[in-house]
C-alpha cells in the first residue's frame, strides 16, 4: 500500500467533505443575490450541519433498524465512490477499481437506502417521496449507463481514471460529438439525481410536491445531518466527475505533491464556477410537472444513445 | 336632522332604493318561493338564523344583478319546533348554510340531502349549540362524538394521504384528505373550522364603533372588504349614506387591497412551481404597495381607514408610485408569460367548468375564471364609479385563467386608484346618536379581492349589535377546490390551492 495512494484517498474525501457544504452555501448565496435578496452567509450550511449533529434524534414508533442504518449506508456508499474515483488525481490508491459501472451501482445502493428510509416510518409523505424518487432513478439510470458506455468507447476502458487520462492526453476527444452528447446526457442525469430544479425543488416546504425532502421528512438530528451531508457530497462528487470528464486540465497525473495542491485549487475554482452557473440557471427555471420528468429523462437517454452510436461510428 | 354630507338613502340610490324587498312567509311556502327566485336567476347569498328571547327566525337573502335586486325572505321558527324545510335539494350553497345553522343554532333543516357536521368540532358535546339562545358558555370538551364521516374510497391501489391541519409552511390550519391512485387525485375532502373562534357571537352587544374594529380583523388580508361590508350594513340599517366622494374613496381602498393581494398571489403561485425569481419580483412590488398603503392610510394592511364618516383621499398624490408599480408589474407578467415551464404548469391544470362553478355558487376570482360574470362592484354598487365597466372573465377555468383574472384586475384597479376622480378633501363627521334605527336590519355587499362578501346586521334600539352574520366568499368557494382537483395530480395541489387562495379565518369565523 503506497503512502501516496493512502494520503491522496484521504485528501479526496477531505476535499469533497469540505467543498460540499461550501458549494451549497455558494449556490444559496448566488440564488439569493439573483433574486435581490441578501441570502444566508456562505458558511451557513456548515452551521446547519453542526447544529443538526448536536441535536437529539427523534424516532417514530413505527420505524425499524432501517431508520438508523440507511443514513450510514448512504454516507459509506458516497465515501466509497469518492475514494475510487479520480477527483484530484488519477493515480490514487484504488486506481484499478474506479470502474464507471461499479461507481454507478454503488451510487444506486445509496439511492436505494434513502428510498427505504422514506418508506420506513410508514408515513404518507415518505412513501410518496420514495415512489417518486424510485421512478426518477429508474428512468435516469439507463441514461447514465448508456452515457458511460459512450465515454468508454474512445478510451476503450470503463475505468474512470483511464478515461480521464485519455481526455487529458487527447484534447480532440473532448470536442468529439460523442463526448459532448454524453456530457449533456450526464448533466441532465446529475440534475435529476441531485434533486435540483427543474426536476425537484430543494427549497420547497410543500409536503405534496416534494421528492427528496419527502423521504427525509421523518429524520432528525444526527440522522438528518448524515443524510444532508451525503446529499451535498454526492452532488459535489457528480460535479467533480463531470468537470474532470469535460474539462480535465489541471488534474494531477504525475503523482507529485505540488501538482496535487494545484489540482485541488483548480478543481475548487472550477466547481465554484459550475455551481454559480447552476444557481443562475435554476433561478430562471420553474419546476416541471411531475409527469413531464420522464420526458426530460427520455431526452437524456436519447442523447446518451446518440453519443454511443457516434462514438462507435466516428 | 341629517348632518352635512350624509344623505338619505333614497337620494343616494335614487331608483336603486326600490331594489330591496322583504317578505315574511310561512314555513310551507318557503320551498316554492325559493324555487321561483332561483328560477329567475337569483343567487342565494346568505342564510342567517336569529335566536332571541322573544323570537326566532331565519332570513334568506337572494341577490340578482342587472338590475340590482335584493330579496329577503323571513321565516319564523316556533320554539316548540326548531326546524325549517331544507333547500338543500334546490341549491348547493343552501345545503352548506343549513348545515352551519344546524350545528351552531340547532335548527334542523328537514329533508336535507346529506346532513353532517360542518362547523361542529368532534369534541363539542352533541347537544351544545353555541349560538342558540340561552346556550351555556363553552362546556368541557368530550371525545368520541360527532366523528366526521369521511368517505372511504375503495379499490385496488387507492391510498389515502391525510395532510394537515398542521402544515410544514406558514399557512392557516385545515385538514385535507386525499384519496389517490398513484399520483392522480380521485377525491379530496377538506375539513376546516379549526380556526372557529365564535366571531359572530363576539359581535353581539358591541357598539357599531367597537364592532368596526373587530370586523377589520375577520380575515387579516381582507381588512377593507370586511370592514366595509360591516359599515355598509350598518348604514343600510340606519338608512343613511355618505356622500359621493367618501364612497369613491372607499372604492379606492378596496382596490388598494385587491392589488396588493393579487400581486402577492401571483408571486406565491410562481413560488409554488419553484420559480422563486418571479416571486421575489412580486414581493418587491408588494412591498412598494404596502408602503403606499402606509402613506395613504397610516397602516400597511389598510386598517383603521374605513369608517362611517371621515375619509381623507390621497391616492392621486402618489401617481408616480403607481406608475412605477405598473411598469414593474408589466415586467413581472412578461417574466411569467415568457417562461414555457410556467405556462406548462398553469395551463389546463385543475379545470373548474362553468357548469360546476355555477351550481356550486362560487364567487370572485374563481367564478370569473370559469366565465361567470358576477362582481358586486358592478352588480350591487355602493359607489358611483367603478374600475372598468364590467367584470373581467376568463373562459377555461384552469390555474392560468385564475392567474389571468388577477393580472387583468391588477391593471384595472391600478388605473382606478390613480384616477383623481372624486378626490376632494372630504371630511365628514358621523354621529350615530342622530340616527334612529328605523329599518332594524341591513345588508352589506362588497366585492373584496377574493370575491363577494355579504353581511347582515341587526341593531337594537340603542344601536348596539344584536346579530351580525358574515359570509366570506371562501365559505362558498371551498367545495369548488375539491371539484377542480378531479384528475389533477398530487404535486399540483399546492399550486391549485394557491390559485384559489381561500381564507381559513374568513371561512371558519
Amino acid at each position: 500500500m503506497s503512502l501516496f495512494g493512502s494520503v491522496t484517498s484521504l485528501l479526496q474525501i477531505l476535499f469533497v467533505l469540505l467543498m460540499a457544504p461550501l458549494l451549497n452555501g455558494i449556490m444559496l448565496k448566488v440564488k439569493s443575490r439573483a433574486e435581490r435578496r441578501v441570502g444566508p452567509p456562505i458558511l451557513q450550511t456548515f452551521y446547519d450541519l453542526r447544529k443538526l449533529f448536536k441535536k437529539e434524534t427523534l424516532r417514530s414508533n413505527n420505524s425499524t433498524f432501517i431508520f438508523t442504518l440507511a443514513p450510514l449506508i448512504l454516507i459509506s456508499s458516497t465515501v466509497v465512490v469518492i475514494v475510487v474515483s479520480p477527483i484530484i488525481t488519477t493515480g490514487e490508491l484504488f486506481n484499478g477499481s474506479g470502474d464507471l459501472f461499479a461507481i454507478v451501482f454503488i451510487l444506486l445502493i445509496g439511492s436505494m437506502s434513502i428510498a427505504l428510509l422514506g418508506l420506513d416510518a410508514a408515513t404518507a409523505f415518505g412513501g410518496m417521496g420514495s415512489s417518486r424518487a424510485a421512478t426518477i432513478t429508474s428512468l435516469s439510470e439507463p441514461a447514465l449507463l448508456v452515457s458511460v458506455i459512450a465515454l468508454s468507447v474512445q478510451a476503450k476502458s470503463t475505468n474512470l481514471s483511464v478515461i480521464v487520462l485519455g481526455n487529458v492526453h487527447h484534447v480532440s476527444w473532448l470536442l468529439s460529438p460523442s463526448h459532448i452528447l454524453a456530457i449533456s446526457a450526464l448533466l441532465i442525469v446529475i440534475f435529476a439525481e441531485a434533486g435540483r430544479l427543474p426536476v425537484d425543488n430543494p427549497a420547497t416546504h410543500l409536503e405534496l410536491t416534494m421528492i427528496y425532502e419527502a423521504m427525509i421528512l421523518e429524520s432528525s438530528g444526527e440522522n438528518l445531518a448524515l443524510v444532508k451531508l451525503s446529499e451535498f457530497m454526492r452532488f459535489t462528487f457528480l460535479l467533480c466527475i463531470a468537470s474532470n470528464l469535460f474539462f480535465p486540465f489541471g488534474i494531477d497525473s504525475t503523482k507529485s505533491w505540488i501538482f496535487i495542491g494545484i489540482s485541488c485549487i483548480l478543481l475548487a475554482i472550477k466547481l465554484i464556477f459550475i455551481v454559480g452557473l447552476i444557481a443562475l440557471f435554476e433561478t430562471t427555471q420553474a419546476k416541471l410537472r411531475l409527469f413531464r420528468v420522464p420526458e426530460l429523462l427520455a431526452g437524456a437517454f436519447v442523447l446518451a444513445i446518440l453519443a454511443t452510436i457516434s462514438g462507435i461510428v466516428v | 336632522m341629517m348632518k352635512d354630507g350624509f344623505k338619505n338613502r333614497s337620494e343616494f340610490y335614487g331608483a336603486n332604493l326600490n331594489c330591496f324587498t322583504q317578505k315574511h312567509i310561512s314555513k310551507d311556502l318557503l320551498i316554492d318561493e325559493c324555487k321561483s327566485y332561483l328560477n329567475q336567476k337569483y343567487r342565494l347569498a346568505l342564510i342567517s338564523a336569529q335566536d332571541y328571547a322573544s323570537e326566532c327566525y331565519v332570513s334568506y337573502l337572494f341577490l340578482k344583478s342587472d338590475p340590482d335586486s335584493r330579496v329577503e325572505l323571513i321565516v319564523k321558527i316556533d320554539s316548540s319546533d326548531r326546524s325549517v324545510p331544507s333547500l338543500g335539494m334546490l341549491s348547493f350553497p343552501a345545503s352548506r348554510f343549513e348545515r352551519e345553522i344546524n350545528d351552531v343554532f340547532g335548527i334542523v333543516p328537514l329533508g336535507h340531502p346529506f346532513l353532517r357536521p360542518l362547523v361542529r368540532h368532534a369534541n363539542w358535546p352533541s347537544d351544545w349549540h353555541p349560538m342558540a339562545h340561552g346556550s351555556s358558555k363553552t362546556p368541557p370538551l368530550v371525545s368520541g362524538q360527532n366523528e366526521f364521516p369521511f368517505v372511504l374510497v375503495e379499490g385496488q391501489g387507492v391510498f389515502e394521504i391525510p395532510v394537515g391541519p398542521v402544515h410544514a409552511g406558514l399557512i392557516e390550519p385545515g385538514h385535507f384528505r386525499f384519496s389517490v391512485v398513484g399520483e392522480s387525485i380521485v377525491r379530496m375532502k377538506s375539513r376546516l373550522w379549526y380556526l372557529h373562534k365564535g366571531l359572530e357571537k363576539m359581535f353581539e352587544g358591541k357598539s357599531i364603533f367597537e364592532a368596526l374594529k373587530l370586523s377589520e380583523q375577520i380575515s387579516g388580508d381582507s381588512a377593507v372588504a370586511h370592514s366595509l361590508a360591516f359599515v355598509l350594513a350598518v348604514e343600510d340599517c340606519l338608512n343613511v349614506n355618505p356622500n359621493r366622494d367618501v364612497a369613491i374613496e372607499r372604492a379606492r381602498l378596496l382596490e388598494l387591497e385587491r392589488v396588493y393581494n393579487h400581486v402577492n398571489d401571483i408571486g406565491a403561485m410562481c413560488n409554488d412551481v419553484g420559480y422563486s425569481m418571479a416571486n421575489s419580483y412580486a414581493q418587491i412590488i408588494k412591498e412598494q404597495l404596502l408602503s403606499l398603503n402606509l402613506k395613504i392610510t397610516g397602516h400597511r394592511l389598510l386598517r383603521g381607514k374605513v369608517n362611517y364618516g371621515q375619509e381623507t383621499p390621497g391616492c392621486h398624490f402618489y401617481a408616480d408610485t403607481i406608475d412605477s408599480v405598473i411598469q414593474k408589474f408589466i415586467d413581472l407578467t412578461n417574466l411569467i408569460n415568457d417562461n414555457s415551464n410556467i405556462l406548462d404548469r398553469f395551463v389546463g391544470t385543475a379545470i373548474l367548468s362553468a357548469e360546476d362553478a355555477y351550481s356550486l355558487g362560487v364567487l370572485g376570482i374563481v367564478a370569473k375564471a370559469s366565465s361567470i360574470t358576477y362582481d358586486a362592484r358592478y352588480d350591487h354598487p355602493f359607489a358611483s364609479k367603478t374600475p372598468g365597466d364590467k367584470s373581467i372573465i376568463e373562459k377555461t377555468g384552469d390555474v392560468f385563467s385564475r392567474y389571468n383574472v388577477r393580472v387583468r384586475e391588477v391593471f384595472e384597479s391600478l388605473k382606478f386608484i390613480k384616477d383623481p376622480y372624486g378626490c376632494n378633501n372630504a371630511n365628514i363627521q358621523f354621529d350615530s346618536k342622530i340616527y334612529k334605527n328605523i329599518v332594524k336590519s341591513g345588508f352589506g355587499i362588497v366585492e373584496g379581492w377574493r370575491g363577494t362578501v355579504v353581511t347582515r346586521v341587526e341593531l337594537d334600539e340603542n344601536n348596539l349589535i344584536k346579530r351580525y352574520k358574515i359570509v366570506d366568499p371562501s365559505f362558498l368557494n371551498w367545495p369548488a377546490l375539491s371539484v377542480a382537483l378531479n384528475e389533477t395530480i398530487v404535486p399540483d395541489f399546492p399550486l391549485v390551492n394557491k390559485s384559489f387562495n381561500l381564507s381559513y379565518a374568513g371561512n371558519d369565523l
